[in-house]
Formats: structure tokens, sequence, C-alpha cells
């Protein structure tokens, strides 16, 4: 039997996660790993969405600040413990996605552009003027993440449980889009009549996988509050909605491994580029322009490609 | 029995009346052409009939049941399938997988099984990606069998979406102009592949301009002239009415 490329991949992932914490990392290094694991499973949360289905949205740092206040203000003000808030925030961030799924993916192009921008703004409004709750804009602390009387907490178990939690979301995502389901989506990207016609309940599909997305940035929204335990609304707000568009287009849209590729680079480079100082943002943005005018389908698909041409 | 119904079908864009009142009768099992001039409606009314536009006014029966206002993919699990006048190949996929997606109706295509990967998907997709290979030799595309569908030419493509339309097994198939833009071989094709869908058992409602197509491969043929029925009737009785000549073939002959 050969090894489905799929398959390969999961475990070269799984080599790379686990051997991370052998070179050694100091608490800086083990700091960026965690951030880029959190954007990770966010991205390939929204690669489905944007990517694979073809639905844009700009409000998805929204749905990581719904699961981050609900865990910090579910276990400050009302002691619930830390998985049952989490449960809590992306059951609730998930109803909220179905009921609003409907009429904003009836929208195409720029009107769902605007109206998912809205939706993320509104949130991070939302969550800015509920002082009494979440300090408002100075932000609030948050409890370490405790289950029972366990608590999760230094760098290395937070990078061993992230890193689970990745390669789930890699191993479920890979699986999703290598299904019929995974193919409709592709097929609304492709032609919404043309699945419409193959019998694609459209309007049905797209709910779902907006939900999904949805629940999937709740949940790292909520692990983010734990592991930084702090929240500020900046989580939500309209900049990192962008950067995590960013994340999918530059490593490559419909593309799992792009996804890491993606949130990998873009949660790395301004740390490297940190040494240009004031000419930071100037060459970040150089960076993605060059990206996106030769590299139109992301670094990975487009790397892929060339990659196949070559060895036929 | 009939496989489609039509009667007293309307659907109206603003003042224009792209159909008009119009009621037909498609046996099950023949090759129903549909003609007229551009504009005649024969597009509007392929999408009422696969539920893409909801009728002004006007009932469809479906092998017997009454399918009115159903959505497409209502319909294409009661057994209806079609093709596009204008191309509608999903080009961000590989071309079989676009004939995989027209099997949807008969595989789990639910997110949960979807996301563990069951054994039942498995087993099912592998059938189906079989299948669709064995539809893409069919339609003579077997050369196409790893490419891209954006790397096919526009002839290929008019194939694809009908292989995709066979994937769904349908028991009524809808061609919308399938040898627009096709040259005299490939036009040929197009005839025995028809004509091999018909011998199959599916009835098929094809709507086209090259008129040696139709005369050939039609069992009944309807005219259509703004959105009206000019004339009905076998291929002979249609060729000889002076109405049809006036209107539509003496022009394009
Ligand atoms: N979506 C639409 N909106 C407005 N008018 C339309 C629409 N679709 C078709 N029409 C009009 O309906 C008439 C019939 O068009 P169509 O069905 O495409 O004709 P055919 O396929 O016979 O060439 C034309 O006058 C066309 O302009
Ligand atoms: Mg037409």
């Amino acid at each position: 039997m050969t090894i489905a490329p799929r398959t390969l991949g999961l475990v070269l992932l799984a080599i790379g996660l686990a051997a991370f914490p052998l070179l050694s990392p100091n608490a800086f290094a083990y700091d960026l790993a965690v951030r880029v694991l959190i954007n990770a499973v966010v991205v390939i949360g929204l690669n489905l969405l944007f990517g694979y289905t073809g639905q844009i949205s700009l409000g998805h740092a929204g749905f990581i600040g719904l699961g981050t206040y609900a865990s910090a203000v579910l276990t400050t003000h009302f002691n619930w413990p830390p998985l049952v808030a989490l449960v809590a925030g992306a059951a609730g961030t998930g109803l909220l996605a179905f009921v609003i799924a409907r009429p904003i993916l009836t929208l195409k192009g720029h009107h769902l552009a605007m109206a998912t921008l809205g939706m993320g703004i509104i949130i991070a409004i939302a969550l800015n003027n509920e002082m009494h709750y979440t300090g408002g804009s100075d932000g609030m602390s948050v409890p370490a993440f405790t289950i029972g009387s366990w608590t999760l907490s230094g760098d290395r178990n937070w990078y061993a449980l992230l890193s689970i939690l990745l390669l789930a979301a890699v191993w479920t995502a890979s699986n999703l889009v290598d299904s019929p389901a995974g193919r409709a989506l592709q097929a609304i990207h492709g032609s919404e009549v043309a699945a419409r016609i193959a019998g694609v309940d459209v309007a049905g599909v797209k709910v779902k996988v907006f939900v999904l997305s949805a629940i999937v940035a709740s949940v790292m929204g909520s692990l983010e509050a734990h592991y930084l335990e702090f929240a500020t609304p900046d989580t939500a707000g309209f900049v990192r909605s962008i950067i995590l568009m960013t994340m999918v287009i530059v490593g490559g849209m419909a593309s799992i491994p792009g996804s890491l590729v993606g949130a990998a680079l873009l949660t790395l480079l301004p740390q490297v580029l940190s040494t240009f100082e004031d000419g930071e943002t100037i060459v970040f943005g150089i960076i993605l322009i060059v990206t996106m005018i030769f590299m139109p389908n992301g670094l990975v698909p487009t790397l892929s490609n060339r990659l196949t041409r070559l060895r036929s | 029995m009939s496989a489609l119904e039509v009667s007293r079908l309307s659907k109206h864009f603003g003042g224009v009346a792209a159909v008009d009142d119009l009621s037909f009768t498609v046996e099950a099992g023949s090759i129903h052409a549909i003609i007229g001039p551009n504009g005649a409606g024969k597009t509007t009314l392929i999408n009422l009939l696969s539920g893409i536009y909801a009728p002004s006014a006007g009932v469809i029966t479906m092998m017997d049941e009454t399918v009115t206002g159903f959505s497409p993919d209502r319909l294409a699990r009661l057994g209806l399938s079609r093709t596009f006048q204008n191309i509608q190949v999903c080009m961000n996929m590989d071309a079989i997988s676009n004939v995989m997606v027209g099997g949807q109706t008969r595989v789990d295509s639910g997110f949960f099984a979807g996301l563990l990967h069951l054994p039942h998907i498995r087993k099912a997709d592998a059938a189906l990606r079989e299948e669709a290979a064995a539809l893409m030799a069919y339609v003579g595309l077997s050369q196409y069998r790893t490419a891209q569908a954006s790397q096919m030419p526009y002839g290929a493509l008019k194939r694809l979406e009908i292989a995709r339309a066979l994937a769904a097994k349908p028991k009524i198939l809808l061609l919308d102009e399938p040898a627009a833009g096709l040259n005299h071989s490939e036009t040929d094709e197009i005839r025995k592949l028809i004509e091999h869908i018909a011998k199959a058992g599916v009835t098929v409602l094809l709507v086209e301009h090259d008129m040696k197509l139709v005369m050939q491969v039609s069992t009944r043929i309807l005219v259509l002239d703004y959105g009206k029925k000019l004339a009905e009737g076998t291929p002979e009785v249609v060729r000889a009415d002076p109405q049809v000549i006036a209107a539509y073939l003496g022009v394009a002959a």
C-alpha cells in the first residue's frame, strides 16, 4: 500500500512539531510558536470558508473575540470552569454565526465583504463598550486554564496542547476537503449554479462552513485568552481580521499546508522585520505585494505547481 | 408516460415575457428538441424546468409529480440534470472532480462524515471516482483524466458538462446548445453521444441551433418564438410548416 500524500504530510508535520522542543527553544521562541499554532488553526478554518468555498469574511477576528471574552467574562465574573466557558463561547458563537449566515451569505463579492466587515466591527465595538464586564479598551485579565485541580501552565505544555489541536485541525480539514462535502465547497466556489444543479444545497452548505469556521475561531480565541491570561478588544479588531485573510491568501487559497505557511510567515515576519524598526511595515507591505504579483495563488499552490511541472 | 408536462408556463422579466403561456409535453424516452431564434426564450425555459427561475405563472409536472417552484437541488434528487449554454465548469477543480460533483446526490455529503473521513465515505467516493473516469471515457475525454479543468479546450469542457450531468444518473437531461461553438466533427461526436444517452433510456430535452443535428436526432421538435409556441411536431412536420420556414428556417437557410 502506498502512503497518501496527505498522510505523509501529517506525519511530517507531527515529526516537525515534536522536534521543535528538542532544539531547546527559549521562552521567546516558545511564545512565537504558540502564536503561530493558534493562528494556524484559525486560518485553516478560514481557508475552508474563503479559500475553498470562496466566501470572504473580513470579520473573522470577531469570532475569535467572542471566544476570548466568553472565556474571560464567564470565568472571571461568573466563576465558570474554563472548559465550560470555552464550550459555552463556542456554542454561542456558533449560534450567532448560524443566525447571521443565511442573510449574509446570500450576498456576493463586495457586498459580502462589507457585511462581514460590519459584523466584525460591531462585535469589537460591543466588547469595547461593555466596560463593566470587559474593562473596555484597557482589556481584562483572564485566569489560567484549569480543569479541576489541574492547571495548564508553562510554554511547553501550551505548545504541546496546541500542537495536538493543530494536528487534529489539519487531519479533519484534509479529510473534509477530500470528501463529498469538501467537493461541494469547491463546487460552490467554482460555479454556484452548477453546484445547485448537481444537487448541492448551496445555502445550507455555506451556513455549515461559516458556522464551522466561526466555532474554530471562537475556541482558539478562548485558548488564546487563557494562554495570554489577558484579553483586549484588539483580539476582535479589524486589523486582525485582515491579517487572517492575508495569511490565507499569501499561504495559499484552498490549501491546508498553505494555511500553515501563511500563519507561520505572517506571525514570524513582523518579528524578523522589527530589526528594520520604522521600516517594518513598509518591508512587510512590499513582501505582500511581491508575493501577490508573482504568486497570485499563494506560496504553497504556486510552488507545488512548479514542482509538478518540473517533474513532468 | 410523460417525462415532463408544462402547462401555461410564463416567465416575465420586467415587461418582457421571455416564456409566454407555454404548454407542451415531453414523452419519456424521447429526444425532444426546442428550437427558435435568439431571444426566443429557450434558455429561460430550461432555467424554469431546472428550478433556476421560479415561474411567473403555470405548472410544471415531472414524471407525474408537480414540481413547480422546486429548488434545483431538489429537482436533481428527483432525476433532472442539465448542461449550460454558457459553460459552468468549476475551473478551480480538476476535470474528474467536476464529474464527481455530478454524483453528489448519490454519496453522503455530510460534514461530520467528511471531517472524519468515515469508511463508508471513502468507499463510496472511490466508487464514484471510478464511475466518473468511466463517464469521461464515455464522452471521449479519457485523455483529460488527470487534467485540471482550466487546462481543457472549449469543446472538451462542453463534453465535461455532459459527463457531469450523467454522473447524477438522471432520468431527464436538459442540454442547452451542446454543439454551439463546435466544429463539424465535434458536432458529429455530440450527435452520437446524444443518441447513446437516449438509447440508455434517458429523456433528452435538446436546445440547439444546428438544424442538421436537430433534424437527425429529434423525436419531436418544439419551435419557440417570443416565448410562445410557434409549431410542434415531428421533424418532417416542423420542416414543412410555413410559419416555421418564414420565422426561422427560412432565415437560417
Ligand atoms: N435574467 C434575465 N433578466 C432579464 N431578461 C432576461 C433574463 N434572461 C433572459 N432574458 C430575456 O428573455 C428573452 C429570452 O432569452 P433567452 O431565454 O436567453 O433566449 P434564447 O435562449 O432562446 O436565446 C430575451 O429577450 C432575454 O433578453
Ligand atoms: Mg439560450
